[in-house]
């Protein structure tokens, strides 16, 4: 296994305050890995230290093979970092943005028009490409920022919070995007705030909290983390949903809406003895549904209890987390 | 080869700042509409009050420089700090190309603004009867004067670009800028003010330097002190300041485009 990211023990503080602390990362060569948390959480300055803009207090890291610290310029060749706002000129065309990024990658002019031309087309500004940035739309930007990145083709593509502002339409296309740079051998390292974008792009997804990662592994392993899947059942009448509720195992309840939420593991035996007993106890269900924990409720109850309890017994957890979901993975 | 990059990065740079010089209008129009308008309301308003000893035009076109070429480098203040408040320079940075080619960037696109700007002045000038008598040398060593006071100036707003951030406070700069040249021997010689003002007029920055070019240009300074002695005096004001506000502006773009 390669690692196009090996990160240990960062930490940063600004100010005093703490805002990355001992953040381990190991990224696989060619994958999309997510870096999820809210605003805040450490994202954008763990993007940061890895893009060389800001040196780490403390911790090692190797980009592409080079040493974050000894060979930033090693780095340099070969990230490509788009910013949380689209990092692109304005005021210049799209041509004139391109040609000006191939010019500062040192490509020969020449090739830096023809690769320019060919970008453009391949991601729909062909049209746009003589036109000032400033009338984009924020998809054509994101657009035009990707193009930049694939200039020359990266060995790390930073995307910070790549969906942020943009359409739903504009989005899917962003993604598609991603996963054509990743089938492509590029990796990707992306942050988001979106649970739903981690769990449909990143093969890996580290959840960083407070300035440290709190759950690591895939989506599965993460959803897994929280115990099995759950069944959830309607009731017609409050008649049958107390009925229900004196005769199974309820782990969650709504009088409102008279649903039922019983755990299980997702076999279709278990369903089918669950629905029958129902009906013995005179409380048929009207609908029911198989659910799997969403990345939201891992990151729900993840934050939360690192909230209410004291930071170590966090702490503890995600390392047993994580090291679980390293284990998993070195055995695939 | 790293020169080769470093001189390829800072042309494209340059490139770069020219074209936003070119797009943004409303300051280009500004930028050239200035030193005419100036020169006229100067020359055919408040001139005739003026005892300058010879014609008004022949007095304060040297001023007029000044004014035009230091408001000027100041809006170098809002172009630094619009790039460091968008997300460009942090992509620049993480790219392998020279750090010190975004700055310069801004500096040769100042330069070139401003001597626009300069020449302006001086057809301006000559079109309201500015009648200069200087030498070729003298005219060399003049337009030598403007372009150091030019470039002192650039950096001292580069610097002051990257210490504010916002695009807003750093047009105070160009404010400031505009306004000193008045506190100068710009418009009127140092004589004619209140004895509390002499002292600062006859000693600010901008007063070697429109003397150093009044007394190239037309034989001799308003202070009455030996071109040589002004040009002395100015070479010194910008050296200072240019070296300072490089060091300064270096260090804050390191410092700022890394938190």
């Amino acid at each position: 296994m390669t690692y196009t990211v090996n990160a240990s023990g960062i930490c940063k503080a600004f100010g005093g305050k703490p805002v990355l602390d001992s953040v381990d990362l190991a990224i696989e060569t060619g994958s999309i890995f997510a870096l999820l948390g809210p605003n805040g959480a450490g994202k954008t300055t763990l993007v940061r230290i890895l893009a060389t803009l800001v040196r780490p207090d403390a911790g090692t890291a190797a980009v592409a093979g080079h040493d974050l610290l000894a060979d930033p310029v090693g780095v340099r060749r070969s990230i490509s970092l788009t910013g949380q706002y689209a990092a692109v000129d304005d005021m210049l065309t799209g041509v004139e943005n391109l040609r000006m990024m191939g010019r500062l990658l040192h490509l020969p002019p020449r090739e830096a028009k023809a690769r320019s031309a060919d970008l453009l087309a391949a991601f729909g500004l062909t049209d746009a490409g003589a036109r000032r940035v400033k009338t984009y739309s924020g998809g054509m930007r994101r657009r035009l920022d990707l193009a930049i990145s694939m200039l020359v083709k990266p060995r790390l593509l930073f995307l910070d919070e790549p969906s942020t502002g943009l359409d739903p339409r504009s989005r899917d296309q962003l993604w598609g995007f991603v996963r054509e740079f990743a089938a492509d051998g590029v990796t990707v390292l992306l942050t988001t705030q979106y649970l739903e974008e981690a769990d449909q792009l990143a093969d890996r997804i580290a959840m960083l909290h407070r300035g440290r990662i709190v759950a690591a592994g895939t989506a599965d392993q993460l959803k897994s983390s929280l115990g099995g899947e759950v069944v959830r059942l309607q009731f017609a009448d409050p008649a049958g949903y107390r009925r229900a509720l004196a005769s199974v195992p309820a782990i969650r309840t709504d009088e409102r809406l008279r649903t039922v939420d019983v755990g299980t593991d997702g076999s279709a035996a278990a369903v089918h003895d669950l629905l029958g007993l129902l009906r013995t106890t005179g409380a048929p269900a009207a609908r029911v549904s198989v659910e799997r924990p969403s990345l939201d409720d891992v990151f729900l109850s993840l934050t939360e209890s690192s909230a209410e309890s004291s930071s170590e017994s966090s702490t503890e957890s995600s390392r047993a987390t994580s090291s679980r979901a390293t284990e998993k993975a070195s055995t695939r | 080869m790293t020169t080769a990059y470093a001189l390829s990065d800072t042309r494209v740079m340059i490139a770069r700042c020219l074209r936003r010089s070119l797009r943004d209008p409303e300051a280009f129009f500004t930028a050239l509409m200035l030193p005419v308008v100036l020169m006229l309301l100067f020359v055919y308003v408040f001139g005739g009050a003026v005892k300058s000893g010879g014609t008004y035009a022949d007095y304060v076109v040297p001023g007029l420089i000044v004014l035009c070429a230091g408001f000027g480098a100041g809006t170098t203040a809002v172009a630094v700090a619009v790039d460091m408040s968008s997300g460009i320079v942090d992509r620049f940075r993480s790219m392998p190309i020279h750090g010190s080619s975004i700055l310069a960037g801004h500096i040769v696109a100042s330069l070139a603004r401003n001597l626009l700007a300069t020449a302006l002045v001086i057809a301006a000038g000559l079109g309201v009867g500015w009648r200069p008598t200087g030498s070729p040398a003298a005219w060399a060593a003049a337009v030598a004067m403007v372009t150091a006071f030019i470039l002192a100036m650039s950096w001292l707003a580069a610097a002051f670009g990257l210490l504010v951030r916002s695009p807003e406070a750093a047009n105070a700069a160009t404010f400031v800028l505009m306004f000193l040249p008045y506190l100068s021997t710009a418009f009127v010689p140092a004589r004619t003010m209140p004895a509390v003002l002499r002292p600062v007029a006859a000693n600010q920055p901008f007063t070697p330097v429109i003397e150093t070019m009044r007394g190239l240009w037309m034989g001799h300074t308003s202070t009455g002190a030996a071109v040589g002695h002004e040009a002395w005096i100015a070479a010194a004001y910008c050296a200072v300041i240019f070296v300072a506000a490089f060091a300064a502006a270096s260090w804050l773009f390191r410092h700022r485009t890394a938190a």
